[in-house]
C-alpha cells in the first residue's frame, strides 16, 4: 500500500472511532412545560428510554421546575416577589394544569379519573418509578432564581442536580435522542 | 413460532404485567429480565394492546429473541427468550 491511501486509510479510521464514541445510549430532553399532560408524556417516554438500558438526563426549566415542588415543604427567607410567585404557581404534580380543557379544574379532575380508571400511572407514581430506574433530573438554576424556588421545597429525588445550560448541553452533544417538550 | 408450539413451552418466568397502562409492561418486562439466564424463556401477560408491537420492537433491540403471542379472551401472553 502506497503512502497515500495509508494516510487515507488513518483518517478514516479516526473518523470512525469519533462517530462510535460520540454518542452514547443516552436521552436527553428538555422538560420545559408545566402542563400535567406533558410533563406526564415526558415522563413516560423517559421511563421507557430506561427500559431500553438507555442512560436518561431531564433537563427542568422554566414550568416545569413546579412539577417538582413537594406540598409538604416550606423555603425560609423569600422576598415578597418570590412568595408571589410561590403562591401563584403550582405546588407539585397534583396541582398541574391540563394544557387544553382544563376548565377551572374540571376537565384535569376528568383526566386523573379517566386515567385511573385505565390504569395509567400517576405523575406521582411516574416520578417514582423514574427515581428507581436512575432517571436523572438537572434543574435550570437560572429558572430556580427567576421564579424564587429554593432547593428545600423540591421533592425528595436520587438523582437531582441543580444546574445551568451547560450541563444539558454536554448532555445533549453525546445522547443519541435529544426532545423539547 | 406456532401457537401449538408456544403451548407446549415451559417458561422460566412468566411476568403478570395485566391491568397496567403504557409503558408499564414494557418497565415490568425490563425489570423482569435481569432475573433470567441467557437462553432462558419469559412470558409476559399484558391486557395492553400497544404492547404486541411493543415487546418484538424492544426484543430487536435488545437482541432478545422474540417468539412468539398466544392470544387469551382478556389479555395477550408473549414470549421471549433472552439473549
Amino acid at each position: 500500500m502506497n503512502q497515500e491511501s495509508q494516510q487515507q486509510l488513518n483518517e478514516l479510521k479516526t473518523r470512525l472511532t469519533s462517530l462510535e464514541t460520540g454518542t452514547k445510549d443516552q436521552l436527553s430532553m428538555v422538560v420545559f412545560s408545566g402542563d400535567m399532560d406533558k410533563i406526564l408524556a415526558a415522563m413516560i417516554i423517559a421511563t421507557g428510554a430506561s427500559a431500553y438500558d438507555m442512560k436518561v438526563k431531564l433537563f427542568f426549566t422554566f414550568w416545569a421546575i413546579s412539577a417538582l415542588r413537594d406540598p409538604a415543604k416550606n423555603a425560609k427567607g423569600k422576598n415578597i416577589i418570590e412568595k408571589m410567585f410561590g403562591k401563584m404557581l403550582p405546588r407539585g404534580t397534583s396541582q398541574l394544569k391540563l394544557s387544553k380543557l382544563h376548565m377551572c379544574g374540571m376537565g384535569t379532575a376528568m383526566i386523573k379519573g379517566i386515567m385511573k380508571k385505565h390504569k395509567v400511572a400517576s405523575l406521582e407514581e411516574m416520578f417514582k418509578t423514574a427515581g428507581e430506574l436512575g432517571v436523572e433530573i438537572n434543574i435550570c438554576e437560572m429558572s430556580m432564581n427567576l421564579m424564587g424556588f429554593k432547593r428545600e421545597e423540591l421533592i425528595d429525588y436520587p438523582q437531582m442536580t441543580i444546574c445551568g445550560v451547560g450541563t444539558f448541553l454536554s448532555d445533549a452533544q453525546e445522547s443519541k435522542i435529544q426532545l423539547f417538550i | 413460532m406456532s401457537t401449538e408450539n408456544l403451548k407446549n413451552l415451559t417458561s422460566n418466568k412468566i411476568v403478570d404485567a395485566r391491568g397496567t397502562a403504557c409503558p408499564g409492561p414494557l418497565l415490568a418486562a425490563k425489570k423482569a429480565i435481569g432475573e433470567i439466564g441467557s437462553g432462558e424463556i419469559m412470558e409476559i401477560y399484558s391486557s395492553d394492546e400497544g404492547t404486541k408491537n411493543d415487546i418484538p420492537k424492544w426484543c430487536q433491540k435488545m437482541s432478545h429473541e422474540f417468539m412468539g403471542i398466544i392470544e387469551e379472551d382478556s389479555y395477550s401472553r408473549l414470549f421471549l427468550k433472552k439473549a
